[in-house]
């Protein structure tokens, strides 16, 4: 069983829901992405979702398109960001780690070599935004080899091909995202999340994490009700870009802090 | 005219040339894709929609477009013969228009009241425009700040014509970044919205739905060389930015192997100084913009600034089916430096009073190397993709000439 698979499990017996905050590595600088990722873990992280920046991210919005343009500006590289959970992993060898980003970075590596590169860095899974199921066969086989979790993206217009397309080749959670558009959007509609969580949950045989436009520990909560697990990205870089270095740190805990606890307030039960 | 053993049938039903083309976006914009792929097959196999398309083109665009044989250019060359495709008398004065007139009509047959698109030199832009005022719809064009700036005249014509256009920020500010933001906003608004792009690349079934809208142009030459010259050219030229021009006029050729295909890509300064745009010559496969193809990239995976004096061949990618045409070695990839263009430019000007774009001059400028190396009997067809019209302002800088 993967360190996802289980840490889900582990979430489940107790009735509680996953925190999944994103940041993107370099961000603001390459030497603050460790202690950046042992902040969201002390703000009670369950898993982290590191971006590795790509110069042309056409699936996000503007506040983590700056991320990503902040990081490479600093020198950040696949390479690099593959450095970096190394070094977190010195301190830390529990927090499943799941790298996002774009197919080209990785494919300019070669797949195979990153695949073992970022089992050795001991990455826990891969997202890759624009590799969908059907261009990413071999890709998600080579991972699931390495013992890393492909992870899929499912939208509220997805059929219920998509589903079993997702569940074929995915594996550890899928990321559902709640909203038509890009990431950091705003408007998000419950009802229609609450509608779907359980369809995609039974079809799909995965834990469900809802992610893009959840903002504050109200909108986290009432996703929780429905959702395995929350994802927090656009709003958790805000909180890096307008935080003075000798403040980042504890503002970031402090703001995961609040999501952490009114997810713990859901009274869920075992699902 | 000898044919090919098999006829060439590509992209394949799931929108691949050989390895290249494909559908790499992200999950949100797939129900978007199957939806337009449907609705374009539609189109494709509906005589009434060939008809309307067909009536639109001759009566709206003005085609047939000619062929021209450039003969005081050809004799002071002193080779081969040199027939140029009038692409640049279309209505707005460039191949775009094929492309945005058949997209339209998929978007009218879908029901989408709204059409935006990206650009670069503002040429797709205005010809987006332009068949958005003629069908009645509502038009956003996303355009980076850096060309909105270059391309003040482009970006007024879009405004008469009643478009909105967006300066985008993010990025270099150039082609690339605004198909990123027109990507974003087809995303968002999808229900209600079609996106016109300019070009052969982006996810399937762009490239087959672009080139089958611009082979209007190939299918014109198959009928107008031999009338003029009593057979098929030696060799067919055309600059390659996105390759959509190039597409147009190589498709009807590709199964006729003694017909020589020769795209032309960007030099900018000179492939040795870096700064240019020659994905196909110069850059290696990857994924970027909802297709895998050639990029210029850097080793790290990144998209890199690319370079040319011509706005309309300044993208770092290509479209799918040329590196596949490039790979199957059925056309070949050449490389023409800003100089070279603008002496070409300059030679049509004078020898045959005809203002080629800026892009199209990349391909005039290989044909001018090519052909003192051929005999006086060959013939060599070179799509004149645009007038220059719009490029007066950079040919003007580049003379040291003020307005």
């Amino acid at each position: 069983m993967s360190k996802i698979q289980s840490t889900f499990q582990r979430l489940q017996a107790t009735g509680r829901r996953a925190l999944i905050p994103f940041i993107t590595a370099g961000d603001p600088a390459p030497e603050l992405t460790v202690p950046l990722m042992n902040a969201l873990v002390e703000g009670g992280a369950d898993i982290i979702e590191l971006g590795v920046p790509f110069s042309d991210p056409m699936a996000d919005g503007p506040t983590i398109q700056r991320a990503s343009e902040r990081a490479l500006a600093n020198g950040m590289t696949l390479r690099r960001v593959l450095d970096t959970v190394r070094e977190f992993r010195t301190g830390n060898a529990e927090t499943p780690v799941v790298l996002m980003g774009y197919a080209n970075p990785i494919e300019a590596m070669g797949v195979e070599r990153f695949v073992s590169a970022a089992r050795e860095a001991q990455i826990d899974g891969v997202l890759i935004v624009d590799y969908p199921p059907e261009e990413c066969e071999s890709f998600a086989r080579a991972a699931k080899d390495a013992g890393l979790d492909p992870i899929f993206l499912l939208a509220p217009t997805s059929t219920e091909q998509r589903f079993r397309d997702v569940a074929r080749v995915g594996s550890g959670y899928i990321y559902y995202v709640s909203l038509k558009g890009v990431t950091g959007a705003a408007t998000l509609d419950f009802d229609e999340v609450a509608a779907r969580i359980p369809q995609i949950r039974a079809q799909v045989g995965m834990p469900v994490g809802v992610g893009f436009g959840i903002r504050d520990a109200e909108s986290a909560r009432r996703i929780g009700e429905v959702a395995d697990a929350v994802v927090i990205g656009s709003r958790i870089i805000e909180e890096i870009e307008r935080s003075p270095r000798d403040r980042l740190a504890a503002n970031v805990i402090a703001f995961l802090r609040e999501i952490r606890t009114a997810l713990d307030q859901i009274e869920g039960g075992v699902r | 005219m000898q044919m090919a053993d098999a006829p060439y049938r590509f992209p394949d039903p799931s929108g691949h040339f050989g390895p290249y083309g494909g559908v790499f976006v992200a999950e949100t914009l797939i129900p978007a894709l199957d939806e337009l792929r449907a609705a374009y097959e539609a189109c494709r196999d509906d005589p009434a929609f060939i008809a309307e398309f067909e009536y639109e083109l001759k009566h709206y665009v003005g085609r047939p477009s000619p062929i021209y044989h450039a003969r005081r250019w050809s004799d002071l060359l002193g080779g081969a013969q040199i027939y140029l495709k009038r692409e640049d008398l279309n209505h707005t004065g460039a191949h775009k228009v094929n492309n945005c007139i058949g997209q339209a009509m998929v978007a009218r047959r879908m029901g989408k009241p709204r059409v935006i698109a990206e650009t670069g030199a503002g040429q797709h832009g205005v010809a987006t425009a332009t068949v958005a005022a003629r069908y009645g719809m509502e038009c956003v064009v996303y355009m980076g700040s850096e060309d909105v700036r270059r391309q003040a005249a482009n970006v007024y014509r879009m405004k008469l014509l009643g478009a909105t256009v967006v300066p985008v920020e993010s990025g270099s500010k150039t082609l690339k970044d605004a198909l990123n933001e027109a990507m974003r906003d087809w995303v968002t608004n999808v229900h209600n919205t079609f996106y016109i792009i300019g070009t052969v690349a982006g996810p399937h079934p762009y490239p087959l739905m672009v080139r089958d809208f611009q082979t209007v142009i190939g299918k014109e030459c198959l009928l107008q060389m031999p009338e003029m010259t009593g057979r098929q050219p030696d060799c067919v030229i055309a600059c390659v930015g996105g390759g959509s021009n190039a597409m147009g006029i190589f498709h009807p050729y590709i199964d006729m192997p003694d017909v020589r295909l020769i795209g032309v890509e960007a030099a900018g300064e000179g492939m040795e100084s870096g700064r240019h745009a020659a994905s196909l010559t110069a850059g290696k496969p990857g994924v970027l913009h909802g297709n895998r193809t050639y990029l210029l990239q850097d080793d790290d995976g990144q998209i890199i600034e690319t370079h040319s004096i011509s706005a309309g061949l300044d993208y770092p990618g290509v479209g799918p089916e040329h590196a596949w045409l490039k790979d199957s070695g059925r056309a070949e990839y050449v490389t023409v430096t800003d100089q070279e263009a603008l002496k070409a430019f300059h030679d049509l000007c004078r020898l045959e009073g005809i203002i080629p774009a800026l892009e199209s001059s990349h391909a005039l400028a290989y044909a001018a190397r090519l052909a003192p190396t051929l005999p006086k009997d060959k013939i060599l067809l070179v799509n004149l993709s645009g007038r220059g019209d719009k490029d007066m302002h950079t040919v003007a800088e580049k003379s040291g000439i003020q307005f």
